[in-house]
């Protein structure tokens, strides 16, 4: 008898999540996915609305990346107006786009995923989480701590308190940086510096006694997907797409996001609510791909900051081709969380930040528009369609999450390949599977945002197809 | 004028014959929460926020359509006035469609900041979640049914100040709207003028400028009441 094992639910992900693993006959997992319970109505709920309320909507949807959404948002906006945006306003949105970086990789790291492998793979579930490490690193944790605090800080010098929720709008940003606001920013750089350096240093000692992780977490081949500059350097607002594959060959380059559907197509899966992007070029089972911190460093030419160029070349050691390891999206959000200070740290020399020329004004002048951004899980696209008054009649929202979903389900399914033995579970097993979900950092709420609870059905699929058994919450 | 003497609160005040409740409570300090009302022009007595008690009367009456008599005993505070108060509050929210983190007038509007004000932390009735429209065909400005209260405010001041006599109120009940001209795309109405008096007057944020963002939409009353005072007491500088 088929028999399904359902880990439910994922705890510490912002969110509910199901596992769902596939065993034949022999006890033996056949396949395994990860369910994202996805509330589709959002997009529907945008349509209707006035353009220029799609930031603040947006952003307001989803509680784990707001900033994210607010600057792809504006993006899209832009487009639809067709205006250049004024530079200082663009400068800004990509400090604020940094400094979201830095804060949310700063959780993900310090709070999440660190606990799992600073307290053990195999320690007591209330000792593997943030407290449990408290005990034993307090200045570790305290550290992480204080960087996601500076990057909050400086995401709040921008947009004020509560982070103001349309402080982007299509054309430009609504307040500019003070003089005085720069400088509680640098103030705060030196030991965010000190913190990231920490964290990287850690997690390098840390590698060499986690090769079976690095191994098994999700490690296989796979396309890679991010924004990339001009000269094909580190990007992540603003910029266009490149497509790579683990071999390290450039599939894709250059590509204008206005024209993302030529590549990215969207299957639905039945199994769940999510759609799942995929590289259209080679069909839904070829064309899976990641996008995140991983895929970004895989992507890029060089980081385009000196400290984090060199932790680029060090990372690169991991493969010949791209890095395939979805553990190492770790290492790769700690170098991200370096060159995104570097570049803070740079911006703030740049007078034309202060400037007062901050919003472009226009009617609706294109009736579509893509923004895209690269949220700290993964590249974001905002899809809008308009009529000629600047009413929404048509939005798509492609997040990193989605993105990864294909990528998510294979690492679930490896994980365990190489734990459950079996009709019985081990812990061990459970608590690897989480992290290997973890390691995407996915933003579950924003892709399962309830405005009403979504009745739930599990099926029990034997190898011939047929349902063993349906369990369902309405 | 005669003048007329009564109790307000346990307060005695006088006011010329004439004068509203809300009026001469407002002259003695003291206030009524209001929604319709708008200072300037005419009230109608739509919201039924301003609700007094009267002693010897079991009706609550509105205080911004009541005129003041001679010995009247009004409550303003009670237990029963801010159970009401709230309900109607609730009826509003419940009514349309309010998303106040996304709305343009976040922060700044009458009817999100007497709901505050009245302690109105959930809604008791069902959301009725109607489908309604946003209308953004005229040049600078913008209506979202969503979150119109049918205060009728933009309605006086476009008859009464402007006199442009573009906007009215169509249907009845739930199904009543705020129109332009004979119900037609704001933006194809030949009477109005683009004033921007219905946006200065609409406490909430379903008149709007175009291209005002969440939080974005704030509104100067005071140009109303100079348009009022200057024609009423012939301020032209003429
Ligand atoms: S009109 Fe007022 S109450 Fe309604 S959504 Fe806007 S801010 Fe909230
Ligand atoms: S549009 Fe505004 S002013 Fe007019 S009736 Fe509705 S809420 Fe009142
Ligand atoms: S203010 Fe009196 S009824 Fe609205």
């Amino acid at each position: 008898m088929a028999q399904r094992i359902v880990i439910d639910p994922v705890t510490r992900i912002e969110g509910h999540a199901k596992i769902t693993i596939q065993l034949d006959d022999d006890g033996q997992v056949t396949d395994a996915q990860f369910h994202v319970v996805e509330f589709r109505g959002f997009e529907r709920f945008c349509e209707g609305r006035p353009l220029w309320e799609m930031p603040g909507l947006t952003a307001r949807t989803c509680g784990i990346c707001p900033v994210s959404h607010l600057l792809a948002s504006a993006r899209a906006g832009d487009e639809i107006l067709a205006v250049q945006v004024p530079p200082a306003a663009d400068k800004l949105r990509r400090l604020m786009n940094l400094a979201q970086m830095v804060q949310s990789h700063a959780l993900s790291f310090f709070h999440l995923s660190a606990p799992d492998f600073l307290m053990g793979w195999d320690a007591p579930v209330e000792k593997r989480n943030v407290f449990g490490l408290l005990g034993t690193r307090p200045e570790l944790v305290r550290a992480g701590v204080r960087l996601r605090q500076f990057g909050q800080e400086v995401i709040e010098i921008l947009g004020g308190k509560k982070v103001h929720p349309s402080w982007a709008v299509p054309g430009g940003v609504r307040s500019g940086l003070t003089l005085a606001g720069r400088e509680r920013i640098r103030t705060g750089l030196p030991e965010a510096f000190q913190t990231a350096r920490l964290a990287l240093r850690l997690f390098k000692d840390l590698a060499g006694s986690l090769n079976r992780e690095i191994q098994i977490f999700g490690n296989f081949p796979s396309l890679f997907l991010g924004l990339v500059g001009p000269d094909g350097e580190w990007e992540h607002h603003g910029g266009r797409l490149r497509f790579m594959d683990s071999s390290g060959s450039i599939l894709v380059d250059q590509l204008d996001p206005q024209n993302y559907r030529e590549y990215i197509g969207e299957a639905v899966q039945s199994s769940s609510y999510l759609k799942s992007p995929y590289f259209k070029p080679l069909g839904p089972e070829e064309g899976m791909y990641r996008v995140g911190p991983l895929a970004r460093l895989n992507v890029c030419k060089s980081m385009g900051t000196p400290e984090a160029d060199v932790e680029l070349k060090e990372f690169r050691k991991h493969s010949n081709g791209a890095v395939t390891s979805s553990f190492l999206y770790h290492h790769a959000r700690l170098i991200e969380i370096l060159t995104s200070l570097e570049r803070i740290e740079r911006m703030l020399e740049d007078p034309e930040l202060h400037s007062d020329h901050l919003r472009a004004d226009a009617g609706v002048n294109r009736l579509r528009g893509v923004g895209v951004s690269e949220a700290p899980r993964g590249t974001l696209f905002h899809d809008y369609e308009v009529d000629r008054d600047g009413v929404v009649t048509k939005v798509n929202l492609v997040i990193a999450t989605g993105q990864n979903n294909l990528a998510m389900n294979r690492t679930v399914a490896q994980i365990a390949k190489h734990y459950v033995k079996g009709p019985h579970v081990p812990e061990a097993m459970l608590n690897r599977v989480e992290h290997g979900i973890r390691n995407f950092d996915p933003c579950l709420s924003c892709s399962t945002h309830a405005l009403g609870q979504m009745p739930l059905v599990i099926r029990l699929v034997g190898p011939d197809g047929t349902v063993l058994d349906e369990r369902r919450r309405d | 004028m005669a003048v007329r003497t009564l109790t307000i609160d346990s307060k005695q005040v006088s006011a010329e014959e004439g004068t509203t409740i809300l009026g001469a409570a407002r002259d003695a300090g003291i206030s009524i929460p209001t929604l319709c009302h708008l200072d300037g022009i005419y009230d109608v007595g739509a919201c039924r926020m301003c609700l007094v008690e009267l002693a010897g009367s079991p009706r609550l009456l509105p205080a911004c359509t009541t005129m003041v008599a001679e010995g009247m005993d009004v409550r303003t505070q009670s237990d029963r006035l801010r159970r009401y108060r709230r309900m109607i509050l609730e009826l509003l929210f419940a009514e349309r469609n309010h998303v106040c983190a996304a709305c343009v007038s976040n922060g700044h509007c009458e009817l999100q900041t007497m709901a505050y004000s009245q302690g109105m932390d959930h809604v008791r009735f069902a959301y009725q979640s109607p489908l309604l429209e946003v209308d953004l065909t005229h040049a600078s400005f913008g209506m979202d049914h969503n979150r119109c209260i049918l205060c009728t405010r933009c309605v006086r001041v476009c008859w009464h100040i402007e006199g442009a006599g573009t906007k009215n109120v169509s249907g009845r009940g739930t199904h009543a709207r705020i129109i332009s001209d004979l119900n037609q795309p704001w933006g194809m109405s030949e009477t109005c003028s683009a004033c921007g008096k219905c946006i200065q007057a609409c406490p909430t944020g379903a008149l709007f400028r175009r291209g005002m963002t969440a939080g974005e939409m704030e509104r100067d009353r005071t140009r109303l009441e100079f348009l009022v005072n200057a024609r009423e007491k012939k301020q032209w500088n003429v």
